[in-house]
């Protein structure tokens, strides 16, 4: 009898998530963070680490993607870790979000025209403006920077810096 | 100038220890743990030296589990840390309230590769509660304070406290905590009434209702509310591996445990419920086995401390969040009695029909030593229970009737378990009676430890089931990989009698049937010091109940199968 395989569990279709955590300050605790999606073998697409307005704490903010019950079970137990003060899931949520991109491009200067016109219409500016390299500096949606990457692309795209997503709740509403 | 002398850190962590209300520390020294072994002198705390730190982690969880409150162990850098990483994972997995104080090189080479040097809360994330790594004499107090606390309380777990020399050996001034502040830990007490009152309200409607009860149970003492409810409602309970002794295993209503190894009777009727109320139970894959055919179209409510543990392994239409005890007990005087008759006779036919076999012919059987230990005992002893086919058979033929006094590595499994477990909880609970039931397997793991029990002159004692196989493993490959036995033949065991006496313990070996009683009884009686006895039983001896894991429990095997089994699908 042929050996039966170890059946994978069923997986729901994955989404896009966007995590904001309120952790203490402390060494140590992005590690912890960082393991709940670890031992799972999951990916954090972005992770954003900084200072919170009161300084014994920051702020977490990851982008991941997978299915709901999987995220659930993992804000949970980010919850539970004794550094971690809160988590919540803005996906789908108002949250205000925004992402910035630095774009390094292999540019001659004769041949600009096209990029230039890109940036204006997405806002980039332009940061660096060398003989043979123009850097530019975009921010926005993430949907947005991922078009305008997408864009410039065919213009001898070299170099590509991403924040991270950022996001905050709108109101007074707890981020 | 003041007279008054400045404490060393290693003396504050003394001090705090003290103020904490420990009695005793599980350890093993070290170059970086010498400044607080060294504080130890003169405390009014008892160290007790093991033989291998796996034995102090043990022994903390043992003396943790006996009594509720946290077990401690101390040991030194790197080789000594790394050897806590088993028992922190056992601790871990089964919720035991655990403080390990691990030494460490100096502030100054931390990250150098330093002699002994590891990175020991780094190892330990993934299996502790909490960890901290004490950089500064002047948090001493306050990490002290913290690490019982998050040990302790909610659902509790192992805390690490990685201390350098250089913090142990320097003055700490800092005053001692009574508070804690950590905004990120909140410990759930009372259940939301709502849910409690909807929880009554699902139960009223029940015919056929089952309550199944784990550690959390054990951990909160909701024992007494669980009889209770299970009296008031008329409604059978079923506990898991962990659960037992929350509500005694004799008490009528009660079906022992459930699960891959479970009775069968609780397993068909946690099949065969309309309902099921979880207390402090996680849904174990031992317990589910094949999620999407357990308990189908019963309702399920969970009543758990964790919140990360609802809708996990099982979607629940009801979760209440709060300690197991308090929920209980809120809910008892909601509920009435059910008309659970037709049911509770159900339940006693698969009770009559498939009872647990035991053998008394063809050489001398783990079943009939055990169910004879269970009776000659009358449960009264603390068992702590290593992992293998005897902790199966123990968990099934020993009854456990109260409280903390059943300690086995459940959700990590842990060989080498057992033994110091038992030490831990003798020294935690002198007056009673304390037995290990041990795998010749998972003793050799721990059996060093003979001698810290010798030297203290414990009246502990071990009961090794001796098969001279590591035979839950043989069992699979028996009924699974075509006999294929590999690895698991334990040829050049010692003779365990011998090698008690060699720690100048007294030995005992039952061979015979006819023996069994009259040895036991000795053995039960022995006041002097630890006993070491060893059952040489039949070596091919397997577990049923059976529940290939991933299985449904409709594919229970009640007998040993005529045929060869498929490879089981589900976890390992
Ligand atoms: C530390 C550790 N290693 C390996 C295992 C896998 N394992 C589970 S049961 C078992 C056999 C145990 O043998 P023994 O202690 O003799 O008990 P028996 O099953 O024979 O009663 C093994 C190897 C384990 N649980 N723990
Ligand atoms: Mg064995």
């Amino acid at each position: 009898m042929a050996a039966p395989e170890i059946l994978p569990a069923p997986v729901a279709a994955p989404e896009q998530h966007t995590l904001s955590l309120y952790v203490n300050n402390k060494p140590g605790v992005l590690v912890r963070v960082s393991l709940v999606f670890a031992r799972r073998g999951y990916n954090i697409d972005s992770l954003v680490v900084s200072p919170a307005a009161h300084g014994d704490f920051s702020r977490i903010t990851i982008t991941c993607s997978g299915d709901r019950p999987t995220l659930t079970q993992i804000i949970l137990q980010l919850a539970k870790l004794v550094d971690v003060v809160h988590a919540v899931d803005h996906t789908g949520d108002a949250a205000y979000e925004t992402e910035i991109a630095l774009v390094k491009l292999e540019s001659q200067l004769g041949e600009r025209t096209q990029v230039l016109q890109v940036a204006e219409h997405y806002g980039a500016k332009v940061v660096d403006y060398g003989p043979e390299s123009l850097m530019l500096r975009v921010y926005g949606s993430s949907d947005k920077l991922d078009a305008f990457i997408e864009l410039l692309r065919p213009y001898g795209l070299l170099e590509l810096v991403r924040s991270g997503k950022i996001v905050m709740a709108r109101g007074l509403e707890d981020t | 100038m003041s007279d008054v002398k400045v404490p060393t850190g290693a003396e504050k962590i003394v001090q705090c220890l003290e103020r904490e209300g420990v009695e005793i520390i599980f350890g093993l020294s070290g170059g970086a743990a010498i400044p607080i072994f060294d504080a130890l002198v003169g405390s009014k705390i008892k160290l007790i030296l093991v033989r291998h730190e796996q034995g102090a982690m043990h022994m903390a969880d043992g003396y943790a589990r006996a009594t509720g409150r946290p077990g401690v162990a101390l040991v030194t850098s790197g080789p000594g840390a790394t050897n806590t990483v088993t028992g922190l994972l056992t601790s871990h997995m089964d919720s035991a309230p655990v403080v390990v104080i691990c030494g460490q090189q100096v502030t100054s080479v931390l990250g150098k590769d330093a002699f002994q040097e590891a990175d020991v809360t780094g190892i330990s994330y993934p299996i502790v509660k909490h960890s901290y790594l004490l950089k500064h004499g002047g948090d001493i107090p306050r990490v002290m304070r913290e690490a019982f606390h998050i040990a302790s309380t909610g659902r509790p777990g192992p805390v690490l406290v990685d201390v350098p020399k250089d913090v142990s050996s320097g003055p700490c001034t800092a005053p001692f905590t009574d508070e804690v502040d950590l905004p990120g830990y909140t410990v759930p007490g009372r259940g939301d009434p709502e849910a409690i009152a909807e929880a009554a309200r699902l139960l009223s409607e029940s015919k056929r209702p089952i309550l199944y009860v784990g550690q959390g149970a054990v951990i909160s003492d909701a024992g007494k509310a669980i009889t209770s409810l299970a009296e008031k409602l008329r409604a059978p309970v079923v506990n898991t591996l962990l659960g037992k002794g929350a509500v005694d295993e004799t008490h009528p209503l009660n079906l022992g445990m459930l699960g891959m190894h479970g009775t069968a009777y609780a397993n068909l009727a946690t099949q065969d419920c309309d309902l099921i109320l979880g207390i402090g139970a996680r849904w174990d894959d031992r317990v589910t086995s094949d999620p999407a055919h357990f308990c189908v179209g019963a309702k399920k409510i969970h009543v758990d401390i964790d919140p990360s543990e609802f809708n996990k392994v099982i979607q629940c239409d009801l979760s209440i969040c709060g300690d197991a005890r308090l929920v209980i007990e809120d809910l008892v005087p909601l509920v009435d009695m059910l008309d659970t008759e037709p049911w509770l006779k159900q339940v006693e036919r698969w009770r009559k029909k498939y009872p647990l076999k035991v053998q008394k012919q063809g050489g001398l059987h783990a079943q009939y030593v055990q169910s004879r230990f269970d009776h000659l005992s009358e449960g009264r002893p603390i068992l702590t229970v290593d992992v293998g086919q005897h902790q199966m058979w123990a968990a099934q033929f020993c009854r456990t009737r109260s409280n903390r006094h059943w300690l086995t590595s459940g959700g990590a499994g842990t060989m080498g378990y057992g033994w110091p477990a038992a030490i831990g909880a003798k020294f935690a609970r002198p007056d009673e009676e304390v037995w290990a039931i041990v795998g010749d397997g998972g003793f050799q793991m721990t059996l060093a430890e003979l001698a810290t029990a010798a030297v203290h002159d414990l009246n502990v004692k071990v009961l090794i089931i001796n098969n001279n196989y590591l035979g839950m493993v043989r069992q699979w490959q028996e009924l699974f990989y075509d006999n294929r036995l590999s690895g698991v033949d334990l040829e050049g065991n010692p003779d365990f009698v011998k090698l008690a006496e060699a720690y100048g313990v007294k030995g005992m070996r039952i061979k015979r049937v006819a023996d069994v009683d009259r040895k036991l009884r000795e053995a039960l009686d022995y006041r002097d010091g630890p006993l070491v006895v060893v059952a040489e039983v039949v070596k091919e001896g397997n577990v049923f109940p059976m529940i290939p894991s991933g299985g449904p429990s409709s594919a229970m095997l009640i007998e040993p199968p005529r045929t060869q089994l498929e490879k089981p699908r589900g976890s390992t």
